[in-house]
């Protein structure tokens, strides 16, 4: 392909059209980069400037004490100790969650390719199925479950059990492709010098699953950080995890309303995500792109 | 290998999997077997286990709200997922000119995906902020008559959640037909080159047919995330004004944990699943159907 693109790129009308196609690009560029550029230049202008200025305008001195204030100090209805602790909330939530799955979705995927059983194909099929349910037809029960067994709303565990049990089918669809692609021949050679099943696993699995650990792990922490649903309904008052704590700063009224605090709570919900997207991007895309591709 | 001991290691593989397929079995199907059953019960508040049929659909289906949460739904759904298809096709075939940069881009592109639906209804809810936000910046340019108030207009409403839906997926969308198109046989498109076609030419006569698997997972993709939509709502207009902007999504959530109403929620659950169902399964049957084409 190259070279023809080489080939139409040096003619005039060619030439005209690189010019074009760069100009579409940047300002498509622009529209993508719009929102997050409004929520950070908002998120240091006070308020009289915001009257004042345009949503675009640069600010005109960076005002870090927003950004303490929306950190530490800001009320969310009854509790007024800023974003602080509903980030902690996640972190405690979403990190153990993350780990537990994946390394359940790991071992799956590993059984199900490596060591197939009669009825795995369903499994599977079941599992993957769950991947797609809205999951408003599993939260009353849920939630009821989980209130009758003591992991209701005032507690974190009861969320935390919905992510792990929920991200199942992700994880192990995860692993299972990348281990279908594997040659079954080494599970052979390793079972004949007397390796078992933990054995095989952990000598000549694991050191060649790094990238879809990567994947698998970045994929969870993004979907479980992000989610709002579950944490709406399983959270509660200072357990909230930050989702459902930006959403209830945005919608409380008060007298003034402080967008510069709305959108430094934004960002500081976001930023765990993004910074992991920019870190490893690419597994991040391997992820959705996995997501959508099966077989 | 001895007969006894690759029964014991099939049999340790499928124990391995046991706690998944109980884990599955209950808290997917079990509880959407419960809520299919509480639709066709009276529950209110508790869940109530006498059957009276099917009640709670009649109620849904006479309820003014409901008829709007639908209408809505379709008004959303098909632009988002036109619009959606449309803009990640265009990004794709510009990136795929084979332009300086296009990491850069793609990652510009892509970021949305990483943030929450509450942190992007956030931003765009500011934006769209008919006092402070777009219009007040176009005013500050000049043109004073301009008006945007979408977000608060009942009519017009909905489109604002399209234009932050569109902003955040088609990327994703991108990154799936970009994936397509670097597989596109290379052969054909040189020699229809040969034959003097133009690029433009190639792409809409050669390289987008050849790209339909992409738009059928892409379109099932979007199919089912417009009918899970439910936090982006949230955050941009809580539903509002009125119920201006309700979805099946909402509408369920409202239903179960606001107006005390199992059976009817559940049935309205029972709903949305059975439209993610015949979006998904002969997606997934077509999928991993055994013999299927690798591309």
């Amino acid at each position: 392909m190259t070279e023809f693109r080489s080939a139409y790129a040096a003619t005039a009308s060619g030439r005209l059209g690189r010019y074009g196609l760069y100009a579409l690009l940047l300002l498509f560029a622009a529209y993508y980069l719009a929102p997050l550029y409004v929520m950070l230049a908002t998120s240091f202008k006070p308020p009289e400037e915001m009257r004042e200025s345009s949503l675009f305008a640069l600010p005109r001195m960076l005002q870090w004490d927003t950004w303490r204030m929306t950190w530490s100090e800001v009320c969310i209805s009854v509790n007024c100790g800023g974003m602080k602790p509903y980030f902690a909330n996640s972190l405690a939530v979403v990190l153990p969650a993350v780990v537990i799955s994946t390394l359940i979705g790991a071992i799956n995927g590993y059984a199900l390719t490596m060591w197939p059983f009669r009825g795995a194909n369903l499994l599977f099929g079941l599992l993957l199925f769950s991947c797609f349910i809205p999951f408003q037809a599993v939260i009353l029960p849920l939630a009821q479950l989980l209130g009758a067994v003591g992991m209701g709303s005032s507690t974190g565990w009861g969320v935390m059990t919905a992510y792990i049990v929920y991200g199942l089918g992700f994880t192990t669809l995860f692993f299972r492709n990348y281990y279908v692609t594997l040659p079954r021949e080494l599970v052979k050679a390793a079972t004949i010098d007397g390796a078992g099943f933990f054995g095989v696993f952990w000598h000549i699995l694991l050191p060649i699953s790094a990238p879809i650990f990567v994947v698998t792990v970045i994929w969870q922490f993004t979907q479980i950080w992000n989610d709002f649903l579950f944490a709406a309904t399983l959270t509660d008052g200072p357990g909230q995890t930050i989702t459902v704590a930006l959403n209830n700063l945005v919608k409380t009224s008060q007298a003034t309303k402080r967008y510069d605090v709305d959108m430094a709570a934004a960002v500081i919900t976001g930023l765990p995500t993004l910074v992991v997207y920019f870190l490893a991007g690419k597994y991040f895309v391997r992820g959705l792109t996995a997501g959508a591709v099966k077989g | 290998m001895a007969p006894a001991r690759r029964w014991l290691q099939h049999n340790l593989s499928a124990l391995i999997m046991a706690p998944t397929a109980a884990v599955t079995l209950v808290f997917v199907y079990g509880f959407i077997a419960w809520t299919v059953y509480m639709s066709f019960t009276g529950s209110r508040m508790m869940p109530v286990y006498e059957l009276i049929g099917f009640d709670a659909y009649t109620r849904l289906w006479q309820m003014e709200r409901w008829g709007v949460s639908i209408r809505n739904l379709l008004i959303f759904g098909g632009l988002f997922m036109v619009l959606n298809l449309a803009l990640g096709l265009l990004l794709a075939v510009l990136l795929d000119q084979r332009i300086r940069f296009e990491g850069t881009l793609r990652a510009i592109f892509l970021y949305p995906m990483a943030l929450s639906f509450i942190v992007t209804g956030t931003v765009w809810k500011w934006m769209l902020n008919p006092g402070l936000g777009l219009e007040r910046s176009v005013h500050l340019l000049g043109f004073t008559s301009f008006k945007f108030d979408w977000i608060i207009d009942p009519d017009y409403a909905i489109y604002t959640i399209v234009i932050a839906g569109v902003w955040q997926t088609s990327g994703l969308i991108m990154a799936m037909f970009l994936a397509a198109l670097r597989g596109v046989d290379q052969d054909v498109v040189k020699a229809a080159y040969m034959d003097g076609a133009s690029m433009p030419q190639i792409y809409w006569g050669i390289i987008i047919p050849s790209i339909r698997p992409a738009f059928f997972s892409a379109i099932v993709v979007l199919a089912h995330l417009a009918v899970k939509s439910f936090d982006l709502v949230i955050a941009m207009t809580n539903g509002g004004p009125g119920y201006a902007t309700d979805l099946p999504s909402i509408f369920m959530y409202a239903m179960s944990f606001q107006r005390n109403n199992i059976a009817v929620g559940s049935a309205t659950a029972v709903m949305m699943l059975c439209t993610v169902m015949a979006i998904v399964v002969p997606y997934l049957y077509s999928e991993l159907r055994p013999g299927r084409r690798h591309d």
